[in-house]
C-alpha cells in the first residue's frame, strides 16, 4: 500500500489515464522520441557513467592504461585467491573436453551443443545450475521473425541501440541466428507466447523498430534456462555439473593455450584441477558489485568473476567503461528495491509518468536514454516521488495496460510482477509502479569474435561475460538471445578446436606474473578477486567476528 | 495543492536520510521482531523479508540464496509461527518476518530427476506413466497447492498429467519456480514440479501449434537472403548508418 502523502500524486495518475489511453490509440508516438542530438545530451548530463568518478584508470594488464568502471578496476587490480606453487598441475583431479564456467544460460546452451559436437564437459558454477541472471529474465527475447521485419532491421535496431560502438560481425552472428534460436528452443520444449494461429506472439521493446519481443508470459528466462537445465541434466554422462564449485584461476599450457581451471568447493573449502582442451566463460555479469552504490536486479552470484580469471590469463577486455542500468527498477516497497520490472510493461503500453500524472518521455528509448530521463526527471526537475526512506521515483503506470489490452491482461501475461506486488498490497492492476533506473547489465566484457574466440587460444567466452555484442548499451530482449546464440556457438567451435589440440606442461605461471605486475605498480591491497559472493554482514556483526579471517568476502 | 506537496515530498525524505546515516544498525530499534533462525533467537527489523534477517544477523548465506527476486527457488523456507501447531512455507526473499516466527531454510531438496529423451517420448499420460509412476499414487489432498509459494494450483496439474492432459500440466504450472516445497511436503512423495517441467516440455516440443512465420524466415536465412545487405551495413560508415537509424519507420504498438 502507497503511503498516504503520494495519494494526491496517485490521483492525478488516474484522472489523465484516458486522456493518455486516447494518444496512445491514435498510433502516433505518445511522447516525441529524442533525437541524436537529445540524447547525446541527456546521457551527458545524467547517466551515471559520465560522473566522473564513475571512472579510473586500470594500472596492469591488457587494458592497462584505459579509464574503466570504478569497480571493475577495482576487482582487476586483485589479489589471487591461491598460491600456484601449492598445486601439482602433473595430477589433475578432472580431465574433459571442455570446462564451461558458470552454469546459467550461456553454459548450458554451449554444454549441449558441445555434447552434439562430440564433447564431453564440465560444467563448474559457484551456486546452482541456473542460479543465473538468465533465470530471471522477464520480458522477452527479440528475434526477428514476423515477416515486416528482418534479420537486418534487427540488426541497425540493435546498433543504434548500442551507440553504434558495437562490432558488427558479433551482431550479424546474434541476429541472424535469431530466428533459429526460437526454433531450436522450441524443439527443446520452450513453451513461447503464441496467438492462435500458432503464429509468435510478439511485443515491442525499447529501441525497437519491430514488434519481435517473443516471450513466454513474464517468466521468460525461467522457462528457457529450467529447459536448457534439464536437458543438460538428461547427459550425465556427457555433461558433469559440480555445485557451488566455482573455478577461481585458468590454467594455461606451457605454449600459452587455455587448459582448464582451479576450482574451489565453497563448502568443503578444497580446491582441484581441471585439465580441459578448451574453455569457454559463461560466468555472466557484475551487477553485486553495486557499481556507484545501486541496487541491482541480478542474481547472488553476479560479482564479475570471468573477468578477473580471464584478464589475469592475458584476455582483453571492451567497453569495460559502460554499465547498464534498467530504467525501471522497483523503488517501492522497501523490500523490493531494485528488482526488475520488466520493459515488457512499456511493450504492452505502460507509460512512465512524473508525480503530475503527466509522460515526460517516450515510454521505449533506449535503456541507457530512457534510465537518464528518469533521473533528470527526478534530481533535476524534481518532478518524482520520494518513498518514506528517501529513494527518488517515477510512476509506471501499469492499469493503462489493461484498458489498452483489455481486462485480465496483466494476470495473464505479467503473473510474476503481480505477484511481486500483490505481496505488499499493491495490485498493479489498479495502482501504478513507482520505479528507478537499477544497476542491471555489464555492457563490456572479454573481447570475442564471431566464433567467442578471445585472444588466448582455447579460451571461449560467451553471454554477459563478453564484450561488444551490445556497444555501450544493451537493448532489452537482446542478453537472452545473446547467450543463446553465442552459448551455441561457444560449444560449437570449441568442440571443433579441441579436434586438433594436445596440450603441453600445465601451468599457473601467469598468477605469478600477475602478482609481480601488481608489485611493479606499486598497487597496495588486500583486495582478493573473483569476489565470489557479495557481503550483506552488517558492520555490528563483524566487529564480533574477533577471530574471524575473511578472503574477501568469505570467510 | 501539489505544489504544497513539492516542498514537503523532499523534506520529510531529507530527515529519514539523515536518520538512516546516523543510526546504526538501520532501522529503527522499536520496529524489531524477535525471530528464531534454525532455532537460535535473533532481533531483527520488523520489515525485512526472511534472507534479509538471516544476512541482518550475521550468516553468510551460500546454499539458500539465488536470484533474490522470487524466480529461482533456491530459498525455500519452513516455519512455525507462536502459537500455531502448523508448518508454514515461503521464499526467504518474499516472505517478511513475523514475530516469534522459528524458521530453516532447506539448502536441497533430496528429489530424482529421471533421464529422458525428449525425442523419444510421446505428448501423453504414457510419458508420465514412464517417468513419474508414483503421480498415480497422488491421495488428492491438496497440501501441495498449500504449500505452494506460488500459489499455483499444484495439485490439478498432478491430477492433469494423470488424465493425459499436457496442456493443464502446461497452463497450471507454468510460473512454477522448482522451489521443492510442494515435494517436500506430499505424502505420496510426488515430485511435483519436475512432473510439471516435463508437462511444459512436452507441449512445447510436441502440442504447441508451428508458426509459419518462422518457418519461412529459417528458409530466408538458410538461402542467405539478407546477406547483401548485411554486406552493406557492414561496409557503412558511422554517419551513414546514423541516417539510416534515426530515418527508419516504427510498428504501432496494436500492429497493422
Amino acid at each position: 500500500m502507497y503511503p498516504e502523502y503520494m495519494h494526491e500524486s496517485l490521483q492525478l495518475v488516474d484522472q489523465t489515464r484516458q486522456k493518455r489511453f486516447e494518444l496512445e490509440r491514435s498510433g502516433k508516438p505518445v511522447f516525441p522520441p529524442m533525437s541524436a542530438d537529445e540524447r547525446e545530451d541527456v546521457l551527458k548530463k545524467f547517466h551515471p557513467d559520465y560522473k566522473k568518478e564513475s571512472r579510473r584508470l586500470i594500472h596492469i594488464g591488457p587494458n592497462k592504461g584505459e579509464e574503466i568502471t570504478t569497480e571493475v578496476a577495482d576487482i582487476l587490480e586483485s589479489h589471487s585467491r591461491i598460491k600456484p606453487e601449492l598445486f601439482d598441475l602433473d595430477k589433475p583431479d578432472y580431465e574433459t573436453d571442455i570446462l564451461i564456467i558458470g552454469g546459467g544460460g550461456a553454459g548450458c546452451a554451449a554444454a549441449i551443443i558441445a555434447m552434439q559436437n562430440g564433447a564431453k564437459s564440465v560444467i563448474s558454477t559457484k551456486l546452482r545450475i541456473g542460479d543465473a541472471n538468465s533465470m530471471m529474465s522477464q520480458g522477452g527475447m527479440q528475434a526477428a521473425v514476423t515477416p515486416q521485419d528482418s534479420p537486418t532491421r534487427h540488426y541497425l535496431d540493435a546498433l543504434g541501440g548500442g551507440h553504434f560502438d558495437n562490432k558488427p560481425d558479433l551482431v550479424r552472428a546474434l541476429t541472424e541466428d535469431g530466428p533459429e534460436v526460437v526454433e531450436w528452443l522450441e524443439e527443446l520444449g520452450v513453451v513461447w507466447d503464441k496467438n492462435p494461429d500458432g503464429s509468435m506472439y510478439v511485443l515491442h521493446g525499447g529501441g525497437t523498430s519491430r514488434k519481435r519481443m517473443h516471450s513466454c508470459r513474464d517468466y521468460t528466462g525461467a522457462v528457457i534456462m529450467r529447459t536448457l537445465m534439464d536437458e543438460v541434466r538428461n547427459h550425465p554422462d556427457q555433461i558433469t555439473v559440480l555445485e557451488f564449485m566455482p573455478t577461481v584461476e585458468l590454467i594455461l599450457d606451457n605454449k600459452g593455450r587455455c587448459a582448464g581451471g582451479v576450482i574451489y568447493n565453497m563448502e568443503t573449502e578444497e580446491y582441484f584441477t581441471v585439465k580441459a582442451k578448451a574453455t569457454i566463460i559463461t560466468t555472466g555479469g557484475y551487477g553485486r558489485l553495486h557499481i556507484r552504490g545501486f541496487d541491482t536486479t541480478n542474481h547472488y552470484g553476479a560479482t564479475g568473476d570471468g573477468l578477473v580469471l580471464a584478464y589475469r590469463a592475458g584476455a582483453k577486455l571492451l567497453y569495460m567503461d559502460s554499465v547498464q542500468y534498467h530504467p525501471t527498477g522497483a523503488v517501492f516497497p522497501e523490500q523490493i528495491a531494485g528488482f526488475l520490472i520488466t520493459e515488457k510493461i512499456r511493450g504492452a503500453g505502460g507509460q512512465p509518468l512524473n508525480k503530475f500524472g503527466e509522460l515526460f518521455v517516450f515510454p521505449r528509448e533506449p535503456r541507457d536514454v530512457e534510465s537518464a530521463a528518469f533521473i533528470r526527471e527526478c534530481l533535476e526537475r524534481k518532478n518524482g516521488l520520494q518513498t518514506p526512506s528517501g529513494r527518488w521515483g517515477v510512476w509506471l503506470d501499469s492499469p493503462l495496460i489493461e484498458i489498452i489490452q483489455g481486462s485480465g491482461y496483466l494476470n495473464k501475461n505479467f503473473p510474476a510482477m503481480v505477484r511481486q506486488f500483490i505481496r505488499y498490497n499493491i495490485d498493479i492492476t489498479k495502482e501504478p509502479m513507482l520505479v528507478y533506473p537499477s544497476l542491471h547489465y555489464q555492457n563490456g566484457g572479454v573481447e570475442i569474435n564471431d566464433k567467442c574466440e578471445t585472444n588466448i587460444p582455447g579460451l571461449y567466452v560467451a553471454g554477459e561475460a563478453s564484450g561488444g555484442v551490445h556497444g555501450r548499451n544493451r537493448l532489452m530482449g537482446n542478453s537472452v538471445l545473446d547467450y543463446n546464440v553465442f552459448g551455441r556457438r561457444a560449444g560449437k567451435y570449441a568442440a571443433e578446436y579441441i579436434k586438433s589440440v594436445n596440450l603441453g606442461k600445465l601451468k599457473l605461471n601467469h598468477i605469478t606474473a600477475y602478482e609481480n605486475e601488481m608489485k611493479k605498480a606499486k598497487i597496495r591491497t588486500d583486495r582478493i578477486a573473483p569476489v565470489l559472493l557479495p557481503s550483506y554482514t552488517p558492520e555490528e556483526v563483524r566487529k564480533r567476528q574477533l577471530t574471524a579471517h575473511y578472503e574477501g568476502t568469505l570467510r | 495543492m501539489m505544489a504544497k506537496k513539492k516542498k514537503a515530498a523532499p523534506k520529510r525524505a531529507k530527515t529519514a536520510r539523515t536518520k538512516k546515516e546516523k543510526a546504526e544498525p538501520k532501522a529503527d530499534p522499536k520496529q524489531m521482531v524477535t525471530v528464531y533462525i534454525m532455532g537460535k533467537l535473533h532481533k531483527v527489523p520488523a520489515d525485512a523479508t526472511i534472507m534479509g534477517a538471516i544476512e541482518y544477523a550475521g550468516y553468510l548465506i551460500k546454499r539458500g540464496a539465488g536470484c533474490r527476486e522470487g524466480f529461482c527457488g533456491a530459498c525455500a523456507t519452513v516455519y512455525r509461527l507462536p502459537g500455531d501447531y502448523k508448518i508454514y512455507t515461503g521464499l526467504a526473499c518474499t516472505t517478511l518476518v513475523q514475530e516469534g516466527m522459528w524458521l530453516s531454510q532447506l539448502p536441497v531438496i533430496p528429489a530424482q530427476k529421471p533421464v529422458y529423451d525428449i525425442e523419444k517420448l510421446e505428448p501423453n499420460v504414457t510419458a508420465f506413466q514412464k517417468l513419474y509412476p508414483e503421480i498415480f499414487r497422488c491421495v488428492a489432498c491438496n497440501t501441495c497447492t498449500k504449500a505452494c509459494p506460488q500459489s499455483l494450483e499444484v495439485m490439478d496439474y498432478i491430477q492433469a498429467a494423470i488424465r493425459g492432459d499436457i496442456e493443464k500440466v502446461m497452463d497450471l504450472s507454468f510460473d512454477c519456480l522448482s522451489c521443492g516445497l510442494c515435494a517436500i511436503r506430499c505424502p505420496a512423495e510426488i515430485v511435483h514440479y519436475n512432473v510439471g517441467l516435463l508437462g511444459r516440455r512436452l507441449y512445447g516440443r510436441y502440442l504447441s501449434r508451428k508458426s509459419p512465420d518462422l518457418e519461412q524466415r529459417l528458409k530466408e536465412v538458410k538461402h542467405r537472403k539478407f546477406d547483401k545487405e548485411y554486406k552493406e551495413f557492414m561496409a557503412m560508415k558511422r554517419d551513414e548508418l546514423k541516417k539510416r537509424y534515426y530515418a527508419r519507420d516504427t510498428e504501432g504498438t496494436k500492429g497493422e
